[in-house]
């Protein structure tokens, strides 16, 4: 596009998380330069009128209320009929997640057919959106999977990257919360190993990821976000009730089973001692 | 070719260890039972200690390969529970050199199993094969979800030992005669 897209960023039920997330992109200011935004919630625009726009970015769930006057889902239908190019951003517009449903899926279930793109997140990486943008202004193809997800940020897993990585294989967990070492998988509830993100690829805030710093990944981008005891591995008989994307469980438990047999002496015992302790 | 003659070779040995015991039986012994040299002999296993080994995986996939059709059944686990239990002491009966030489070798000599068996390597298609029937069980509500051993020492554990006296012939009954109250036992234990 060789003039600024105008975008008109709505906000249904939610949290503004996603905005203030976005907010953090460390070239904001690239954004504003590029764009010109007719509408935003948080953001300084003029008055909101329902007028054409290039690009329509949706944040929240779809649910009964009234924004701006409208019935929220009849403003939505409004605006999308007036938009060129739709995101869904975050997890609640693309499936629902804590506050309703999302534009074209209920949670794993799908609505209806709409041309739209959808990043979801909870909230969602800044990088994300700035990559979707980017690619629209300039005339980009952008490839997107079943979920209508855009391929590049999320055909991975936020496992791929993890630095805990070396743990996984050998099956050595961290058996508490807040350990530097060791795989947060088994004990620790982490959903990273059949979660579709590039958390660990793209890092947040430029340095850190949940599973990085020590926090499971808590499979914020899927459609059946949030679980329950989100710091728990959910298990059956001790077996993770989940498991990786794409390896059967007979042939996981196997790998599984042979990698914890064959001691790794480096791993299983802590590399770094003490290193929280006072001089 | 290679594959049948092997297995030959480890039905022989598995024979001679239950006659005359796993440490008094030589390869030389195991092949002049086959007919061959020693020198062929060792073309299929260069030692006692490979042989040993690979008896171990042939037992367990044998096993393991019978619990994956159980697993496969559309039944609830208390069926598969006496499907389990009936296999196995089934197994104890017409092939008794093979749970002898699992119990009396693989169990009570480890030392011999040290390099290349740690663990689960050299039993893991009948482990993994328990794992997935205990974990279907949880998954359809129809076991406790609890620890994994807990659960799998008391389900081999018990049908273990009851065939070990059974081949101390301290049992009043034949094995088959013990299958419905040991299934009835394991399933009360397991149940959710």
């Amino acid at each position: 596009m060789r003039s600024k897209p105008k975008i008109i960023w709505i906000d249904a039920v939610g949290c503004n998380g996603c905005s203030h997330s976005f907010l953090n992109h460390p070239d904001i200011s690239s954004f504003f330069e590029n764009f010109k935004l007719l509408y935003h919630p948080i953001l300084p625009t003029e008055n909101f009128k329902i007028q054409k726009c290039d690009i329509l970015i949706i944040e929240g769930a779809l649910n009964k209320g009234k924004r701006l006057g409208y019935d929220i889902e009849k403003l939505i239908e409004e605006l999308i009929l007036h938009s060129k190019i739709i995101i869904a951003l975050g997890t609640c517009a693309v499936y629902g997640g804590i506050f309703g449903e999302g534009v074209v899926f209920k949670h794993e279930k799908k609505k209806r057919d709409l041309n739209i793109i959808n990043i979801p997140g909870c909230p969602i990486h800044p990088e994300w959106l700035m990559y979707v943008l980017n690619m629209i202004k300039n005339n980009k193809k952008i490839i997107l999977d079943d979920y209508n997800r855009p391929i590049e940020i999320f055909t991975f897993t936020s496992h791929s990257g993890c630095s805990r990585n070396e743990y996984f294989e050998w099956k050595i967990d961290a058996e508490e919360f807040g350990t530097k070492e060791g795989c947060l998988f088994y004990y620790q509830g982490c959903q990273g190993p059949y979660t579709h993100s590039s958390c660990n690829r793209i890092l947040w805030n430029e340095v850190n990821s949940k599973p990085r710093a020590g926090t499971p990944c808590f499979g914020c981008t899927e459609p059946n976000f949030p679980k329950q005891d989100l710091f728990k591995t959910e298990t059956f008989m001790g077996i993770p009730a989940n498991i990786p994307l794409g390896v059967g469980k007979r042939a996981y438990l196997t790998l599984s089973g042979i990698a914890k047999s064959l001691t790794n002496e480096r791993l299983s015992k802590k590399l770094i001692e003490d290193c929280n302790e006072d001089k | 070719m290679k594959e049948t003659r092997k297995e030959q070779i480890m039905k022989t040995a598995l024979k001679l260890f239950a006659q005359k015991g796993f440490f008094n039986t030589t390869i030389s012994d195991i092949a002049k039972e086959m007919g061959m040299s020693v020198g062929n002999m060792y073309n299929y296993f260069p030692s006692k200690e490979s042989l040993a080994k690979e008896l171990l995986i042939y037992s367990s996939k044998k096993f393991g390969d019978e619990i994956r059709k159980i697993n496969e059944m559309n039944i609830s686990s208390k069926e598969k529970i006496k499907k389990i239990v009936e296999l196995y002491f089934k197994m104890a009966e017409e092939e008794p050199e093979l749970v002898d030489y699992f119990m009396r070798v693989y169990l009570s000599n480890r030392e011999i199993f040290d390099n290349g068996c740690e663990g689960m390597l050299c039993v893991s298609s009948f482990v993994t094969e328990i794992m997935i029937f205990l974990e279907e069980g949880v998954r359809k509500k129809e076991l406790k979800n609890q620890d994994f051993f807990a659960a799998f020492g008391l389900f081999m554990g018990y049908i273990g030992g009851l065939v070990f006296l059974s081949k101390e012939n301290i049992l009043s009954k034949p094995l088959k005669d013990y299958i419905e109250s040991v299934s009835e036992n394991i399933y009360n234990a397991l149940k959710a």
